[in-house]
């Protein structure tokens, strides 16, 4: 039980009266992101990264990550109040918690998104407490060749396993990886892809492609659809909270099947957005009030909101155990580590036990203090919505702007940041996804070194993916992922000749 | 680029179908464009290693890939989308806020972050939101004031002054 006693030891580290004002400063402020459109919990941390360059580094992190949670919790109010969701994984909320709150049942459908986010919360991080040591222990043994075929398998699971065009996931994937390249080469001391233009020797710094892409991005598309915010009020008093605690255990199936498929797409890089689809569409299908889906159905609530924060907690642990992160803001959090000096990775379990745990002990007690402060204070953030867009939008393109400018204090930042912020709203318009780009820009130079001292191990051999049974293994899966759509299709047509017009009739349902 | 309504139903705009050719064919050139420097790079074997255009050179081609298939799906007819990209009136609504948002980058180049976020809030409050002076010089000042004492004050983060440096006075 060495994780208990690292557990309490990061307790220790925690419980300091500074990093415990942290903790509630990351939260309010983080539901403040999650509210507001054109924030989230990627940009949100982003801009406010630099911010934290002097900050020890263990307070620097439990300030993030509780914005990250304080995001992940104020998507939902949003949502159910005003059917916007604030932040793409809880899209899926607003299918039955927008009902409930029409009917008066805004309470209820908050208590019980922000209940099961925490619950599907907390068991992510009881997995990342007992898992993510193992899995540093293990990863210790990786040469180059192991590292890259893990690079491998994340970047061809994003392909495999995503939602919509396959293509336009690799296009995505390979500008990300194209604009890390930018820059002076480590290997060669050779400048590339500069053309000639002394200010791209720095190359792109992801924070800049994260803020354009999610914060400018985000603020055009919410000006065209002209948002006019017209939200439902929502009191929540300790009466509603305890009625709707009592119902809630008797939807423990979903919130475990929720729960584990949140973990699952939270660790190989799936991410929360479409575990929160998923965990619905499982729902569902398994639930005997299956067709009250989408009329205002509690188990619609918590289905998503469950799966969303438990992908987006356990996105932290290949982020953690292997320095590769499973989400868009593990991996802003994941540069925030290699700005503060750290270096991420299996080594770090061992070299900085202190972060590492102190970071882990701050997930349970944030997530608490997150569940705390929502509950008690919904009105007030729900108020921050009816602040009329003609003032929040140049509010956060000024932050936007600011927040670029002090990644390297540099102003061509803040023109890249703006050519960034088109580029994402013309991208989400055609359904180009994002996640992908921003962690190619994150891992591409780490992925490329990796490939690069692997194919020095074997002299320009692609064989050594294959040199032992642990790197084949992966390689393997990476690549079955990869054709995973075209097996699938496969298999469907298959069973489609097997089950006749059928199997064929209900998949195409499905799709639909 | 302007397409008559397809199906009578939606409002004129830009279809969908030509935005994502021409996304697709940009994305084409620029990965061609990758590869060629790449390869000019040295994207081949030297006697210490992989050169420094290995990895990218396959990157764009890669890119090369998935954009002429993007490309050749946009042609198929069976899959042209005709839909409305944006319409023009939601077109004028995003450059609304993409013009001014220039502007301040412009501005932020000559007044700094500080005077420039402070003069394109209210402006775009009075003119966009159509807000009185008084009220968006309020909440614009106190924006600016905020975000100075949190840069320069609590965080020591020295933001942009500008080449003008209009707030030379406060001695930041």
């Amino acid at each position: 039980m060495a994780e208990i006693h690292s557990l309490l030891h990061g307790f220790a580290v925690v419980l300091t009266p500074f990093n415990l004002m942290l903790m509630m400063l990351g939260i309010v402020l983080g539901v403040i992101i999650g509210v507001l459109p054109g924030l989230g919990g990627a940009n949100g941390v982003a801009i406010l990264l630099p911010l934290t360059f002097s900050m020890p580094p263990t307070s620097a992190i439990i300030l993030l990550s509780c914005i990250y949670w304080g995001a992940l919790f104020g998507g939902a109010i949003t949502s159910v109040l005003f059917n916007i969701p604030g932040e793409p994984w809880s899209v899926a909320t607003t299918f039955d918690g927008y009902p409930m709150a029409q009917q008066g049942r805004a309470g209820e459908a908050l208590t019980a998104a922000f209940t099961s986010s925490f619950v599907g919360a907390f068991f992510a991080v009881l997995m990342i407490t007992f898992l993510a040591p193992l899995v540093a222990k293990f990863a210790l043994k990786f040469g180059p060749p192991e590292f890259f075929a893990v690079y491998l398998l994340t970047f061809c699971s994003f392909v495999g396993m995503g939602k919509g065009s396959p293509m336009k996931i690799l296009a995505s994937m390979m500008i990300g990886f194209a604009l890390a390249a930018v820059g002076m080469d480590t290997v060669t001391g050779q400048l590339r892809l500069t053309f000639g233009f002394p200010d791209l020797m720095r190359g792109f710094d992801f924070l800049i492609a994260v803020i354009g892409l999610f914060g400018i991005g985000e603020i055009l598309l919410s000006m065209e659809e002209g948002l006019q915010f017209q939200g439902k009020t929502a009191r929540i008093n300790t009466k509603v909270v305890i009625e709707t605690w009592k119902k809630l255990p008797a939807y423990w199936m979903t919130s475990l099947r929720s729960t584990l498929i949140g973990i699952w797409m939270g660790i190989t890089p799936g991410g929360a957005t479409p575990a929160s689809f998923m965990s619905y569409g499982m729902a569902k299908k398994m639930s005997p009030r299956g067709a009250n889906f989408g009329k205002g159905e509690i188990e619609g609530v918590i289905a998503p909101e469950t799966a969303a924060h438990a992908a987006g907690t356990s996105a932290l642990l290949p982020m953690l155990a292997l320095g590769i992160p499973g989400s868009p803001t593990a991996a802003v959090l994941l540069g925030g580590l290699l700005i503060w000096g750290l270096q991420p990775g299996p080594l770090l379990f061992v070299e900085k036990p202190d972060f590492v745990w102190g970071l882990v002990a701050s997930m349970y007690l944030g997530n608490i203090a997150g569940l705390i402060v929502v509950l008690t204070s919904v009105p007030l953030f729900a108020s921050i919505l009816r602040v009329p867009f003609a003032i929040i939008a140049p509010v956060i393109i000024a932050i936007c702007a600011i927040g670029a400018y002090t990644v390297h204090n540099a102003m061509l930042d803040v023109w890249f940041m703006m050519g960034f912020g088109v580029i994402g709203y013309v991208f989400k318009k055609l359904d180009y996804p994002l996640a992908p780009l921003v962690l190619a820009v994150v891992l591409g130079d780490r992925a490329e070194d990796s490939f690069r001292q692997a194919m020095l191990l074997s002299q320009g051999s692609l064989t050594i993916l294959w040199s032992n049974w642990l790197v084949g293994s992966i390689t393997t899966l990476a690549l079955l992922l990869l054709v995973w759509p075209f097996i699938a299709r496969a298999l469907q047509m298959l069973k489609g000749m097997a089950g006749g017009s059928n199997a064929a009739a209900r998949s195409t349902a499905e799709h639909r | 680029m302007e397409s008559p309504a397809t199906d009578g139903q939606t409002e004129p705009g830009v279809a969908t179908w030509k935005v994502e050719l021409f996304v697709s064919v940009l994305l084409l050139l620029f990965g061609a464009l990758i590869a060629w420097k790449s390869w000019e790079l040295g994207a081949g074997w030297r006697d210490d290693g992989p050169g420094a255009g290995y990895f990218p050179f396959y990157i764009g081609l890669l890119l090369c890939l998935a954009s002429a298939v993007i490309t050749v799906r946009t042609f198929m007819t069976g899959a042209r989308d005709d839909r409305v990209f944006a319409s023009h009136a939601q077109l004028r609504q995003v450059l609304t806020v993409l013009v001014p948002s220039l502007l301040f980058v412009v501005l932020a180049q000559f007044l700094g972050l500080y005077v420039a976020s402070f003069l394109f809030i209210a402006a775009f409050m009075v003119w966009v939101g159509h807000y009185r002076w008084v009220r968006s010089l309020l909440v614009s000042l106190g924006v600016a004031v905020v975000a100075f004492l949190m840069f320069e004050v609590w965080f020591k983060v020295p933001l942009f002054k500008g080449t003008l440096d209009p707030l030379r006075f406060l001695g930041f």
